[in-house]
């Protein structure tokens, strides 16, 4: 039998600055080869566990250590991560910022400077991995002109040059939009078959990732192992679900359509998974399930109308672009990076001045108020809560807006309890920001916004890189608010799931204009918008093409239509 | 890659271009050096030409820098002005002899030709350095800086800080804009509209959270870093880094030259000083 490449035994890791345990009594054992996903929730120990892999532990993050850790026969405790930087190749969650070449070519050849390769060599090493991953045409490009998959690319060429036989990543795909994560998933299966190397996944998104084919699903909760097994057999259990993880939709699917997962094969891939009975059992659940009738619609609420931007007049970002938005709507703004999401949300808000065309607001010309003026009928939400809050108490935070527009400190206190109340802060009232978690500070920034009692919200990305119990926490919150205060939401998002389950309407842009407005489960079952919009097919749309259920629209959207009364 | 930088590096291919950034490095030192120490001004005069032949040949635009050199022109004038201000018989004292243009040396303000003559080295040496840095930093590719300091004896930690710093600069930039809007949608006033006052106290509330996110940048940096092995080794290989060529070692001569007959006329004058009035 082979030696693992990784190793385990009765391991345990203590950060200096916690009270508990972050890793408790880990015993896993990664053998050549095997490609190995480790899932769970925020806070599992996935993260530090990736940690230990590459040697960040005990160096970059000092804590106590004990039981036995070998990576490729290595002990951790006295390996540094030079070290292991041989063994273990890591590619990072965020590309953007792990970039330290001013150009494409540099940032590839990192590693081989500080090696001391010779330069002649360096250039030919770094010319072949360019070749290997399509980079050679933007080899002098600044790393950060690139979209999302190359962002990507560069960041893997970066470590795969090493030729290390191990690669871990750390949630490849948090910061991709769905397509480039499809394209991701497929190259690193591509190239762990071609380099034969051991991969290991760390990642929240786990449907996405098992479709590219993986050995061995590792779950962790409270800094244990809960789970490890192939994907077929924890599949087939619903351990995912019972332990509070994202099952695949297609699975999901089959279980409300009355099949017993235990029975299935191939249940990891949908496009290959048989039992005998699903056709049978999808038709029937198909034909019985009723859309429900359309829900009557408010009255406008945001009129844009003929609206064009560009910084210059050969490239416009928004070209002639008309839109309404009901009162009480929740949207999605979807399409890829670059296609004029932000550049939208920016000109609503006020942060860029349209070439042409008009913007109103229940009639009123928005074009001619201020950022602050319209901040108190919009209120825009940034991805990274980090970037909006600027007081160190909560309280003080939410009240900045009302002070700043000169209220009375009683009107300002009646108002900040109110909201805090709302977004379940009021115990926290006196807390420092600091305390908090991301989902709370992201609650702080949206009360800091609802406090100017605005009727519509625009939020980009409100659940990127949040695992499922964080995500649902601040997408039912959300739904509260729209349904309870009749609030219009706009999200700008790349995430398949959350425009399914929570948004009533999609709008997709391309190239500046709106290439689709419609319900969520028609734009994810068209092909061709897919393509052009780097989405991702949903698995229910494969699913119902593969079984040939007459309408797969009408099947992903009784699907979703369940799914929200259950949530109800 | 040219917006990102106050003064760009434009990629042309000239003489200076194709020299190797150590080179223009070494030069640009050398000069300094010389030109601050001495006070010769048959010699100032023909480093300025120099300096003004080679700005020519390196094609630079001159709209491209005007902003930064009207910054230099008003802080050499005031600075100037300054030392006629503090000591206007300095001048006197240096040369030793006393040609009045205005009043007697008695009086506190006075003017002499000794004075102007100290005041117009003064000038000389202020200028002949600018077009020299414009020289390195417009023509060498900033990629290769990093490789330049390192090649002249700074160490490549320090050296690479420079490199990283300029690779940053477009995210931070962009985090202040963003930040910026998001403080702006709460009430607070940036926009040249509000007064002075508000604009000051609505630019500090971006400083923290920008503060925030640049540590959580610098923090993933640095790791992503050493997992690449940064820091490991006492030298490292750079893959801008350009070889010196014949024309480098040529351009070195000239330099060396240069500064030679600098260092003779300290011999030839008796001093830093080339006196006329004696």
């Amino acid at each position: 039998m082979t030696e693992p490449i990784i190793s385990f035994k009765n391991f345990s890791f203590q950060y200096e600055s916690q009270s508990e345990k972050t890793l408790d009594q880990i015993n896993l054992n990664i053998f050549p080869g095997e490609k190995v996903m480790i899932a769970g929730a925020s806070g599992s120990g996935k993260s530090t566990l990736g940690r230990c892999i590459n040697g960040l532990i005990p160096q970059a993050y000092p804590g106590e250590m004990s039981g036995e850790c070998l990576i490729n026969g290595k002990p951790l405790n006295n390996s540094s991560i030079f070290d292991l930087s041989f063994d273990v190749g890591t590619v990072l969650q965020d590309p953007d910022s792990q970039f330290v070449g001013l150009t494409v070519a540099e940032d590839i050849a990192f590693s081989l400077e500080n090696d001391q390769l010779p330069q002649v060599k360096m250039h030919e090493v770094t010319k072949k991995w360019s070749k290997k991953l399509d980079l050679t045409d933007l080899a002098q490009h600044s790393p950060q002109e690139l979209s999302g998959g190359q962002k990507q690319r560069v960041a893997m060429a970066g470590v795969l040059i090493d030729e290390s036989k191990i690669l871990l990543f750390d949630e490849p795909l948090a910061s991709l939009d769905p397509a480039s994560g499809a394209a991701s998933v497929k190259l690193i299966d591509q190239l762990a078959q071609k380099q034969s190397l051991t991969v290991i996944i760390i990642e929240h998104r786990i449907e996405e990732v098992l479709k590219g084919g993986i050995d061995r699903l590792v779950i962790m909760r409270n800094g244990k192992i809960v789970a490890n097994d192939s994907p077929q057999k924890i599949l087939k259990q619903s351990l995912l679900e019972k332990l509070g993880l994202r099952e695949p939709l297609y699975l999901s699917a089959l279980k409300r359509a009355g099949i017993n997962l235990v029975e299935c094969q191939n249940i990891d891939q949908v496009s290959r998974i048989t039992e005998p009975q699903i056709n049978q059992k999808l038709f029937e659940w198909n034909e019985h399930a009723k859309l429900s009738k359309k829900v009557k619609k408010g009255s406008t609420l945001l009129a844009i109308n003929a609206l064009s931007f560009g910084y210059t007049k050969e490239h416009p970002i928004i070209k002639d672009l008309s839109l309404e938005i009901k009162k009480g709507e929740m949207i999605s703004l979807v399409g890829r990076n670059g296609a004029g999401k932000s550049t939208l949300s920016n000109l609503i808000t006020g942060f860029l001045s349209p070439v042409s065309g008009s913007i109103k607001f229940k009639g009123q010309d928005l074009l001619n108020m201020s950022v602050k003026e319209r901040a108190q009928y919009i209120g825009y939400i940034l991805q990274d809560p980090n970037q909006m809050i600027s007081k160190t108490m909560i309280y003080d935070e939410v009240a900045s807006g009302l002070l700043l527009r000169g209220f009375l400190e009683d009107e300002i206190k009646q108002r900040v309890e109110n909201i805090l109340r709302i977004c379940g802060l009021y115990e926290m009232r006196h807390w420092p920001i600091s305390a908090l978690s991301f989902g709370q500070k992201k609650r702080v920034t949206i009360a800091s916004m609802l406090v100017l009692k605005p009727e519509m919200l625009i939020l980009d990305e409100p659940t990127a890189g949040q695992d499922l119990k964080h995500y649902t926490e601040i997408m039912t919150f959300l739904e509260k608010l729209q349904q309870k205060n009749n609030l219009t939401i706009i999200l700008i998002t790349h995430d398949m799931h959350l425009m399914l389950e929570y948004t009533q309407r999609t709008i997709v842009l391309d190239h500046g204009k709106v290439l689709l407005d419609a319900e969520p489960a028609k734009v994810l079952t068209n092909d061709e918008i897919i393509k052009r919009a780097y989405l991702a097919r949903t698995s229910l749309f494969d699913l119902a093409e593969r079984y040939q259920l007459p309408s797969a629209t009408d099947f992903v959207a009784k699907f979703i239509q369940a799914e929200r009364e259950d949530r109800a | 890659m040219n917006s990102q930088f106050l003064i760009g590096y434009n990629d042309k291919d000239t003489f200076l271009h194709r020299l190797s950034g150590s080179t223009k490095l070494i030069g640009f030192i050398a000069f300094s050096i010389i030109g601050m120490v001495t006070y010769d001004t048959r010699f100032l005069i023909g480093i300025l030409v120099f300096s003004l032949v080679l700005f020519k040949i390196s094609q630079i635009n001159i709209k491209e820098v005007s902003l930064i050199l009207k910054l230099i022109i008003v802080f050499a004038a005031l600075n100037l002005l300054m030392v006629y201000v503090f000591a206007p018989g300095y001048g006197m004292t240096i040369y030793g002899t006393q040609h009045m243009i205005w009043r007697n040396p008695e009086n506190y303000f006075n003017l002499s030709w000794e004075e102007l003559f100290y005041i117009f080295n003064l000038f000389l040496k202020y200028t002949f350095a600018v077009p020299l840095a414009l020289i390195f930093l417009i023509t060498t590719n900033p990629s290769e800086f990093a490789a330049s300091l390192n090649k002249i004896g700074i160490p490549y930690k320090t050296s690479y800080a420079v490199e990283i710093a300029l690779r940053y600069i477009p995210n931070v930039q962009r985090d202040y804009r963003t930040i910026s809007l998001a403080q702006q949608a709460r009430g607070y006033e940036i926009s040249k509209k509000a007064k002075f006052w508000p604009r000051v106290i609505g630019n500090a509330q971006i400083v923290l959270p920008l503060i925030f996110t640049s540590l959580d940048r610098i923090e993933v940096i640095s790791q992503a870093m050493e997992l690449r092995r940064f820091g490991r080794d006492k030298k490292r290989t750079w893959y801008m880094e350009k070889n010196f060529k014949k024309s480098d070692y040529l351009s070195l001569i000239v330099i060396f030259i240069i500064v030679l007959v600098g260092v003779m006329l300290f011999g030839v004058n008796g001093g830093r000083f080339w006196n006329p009035f004696k």
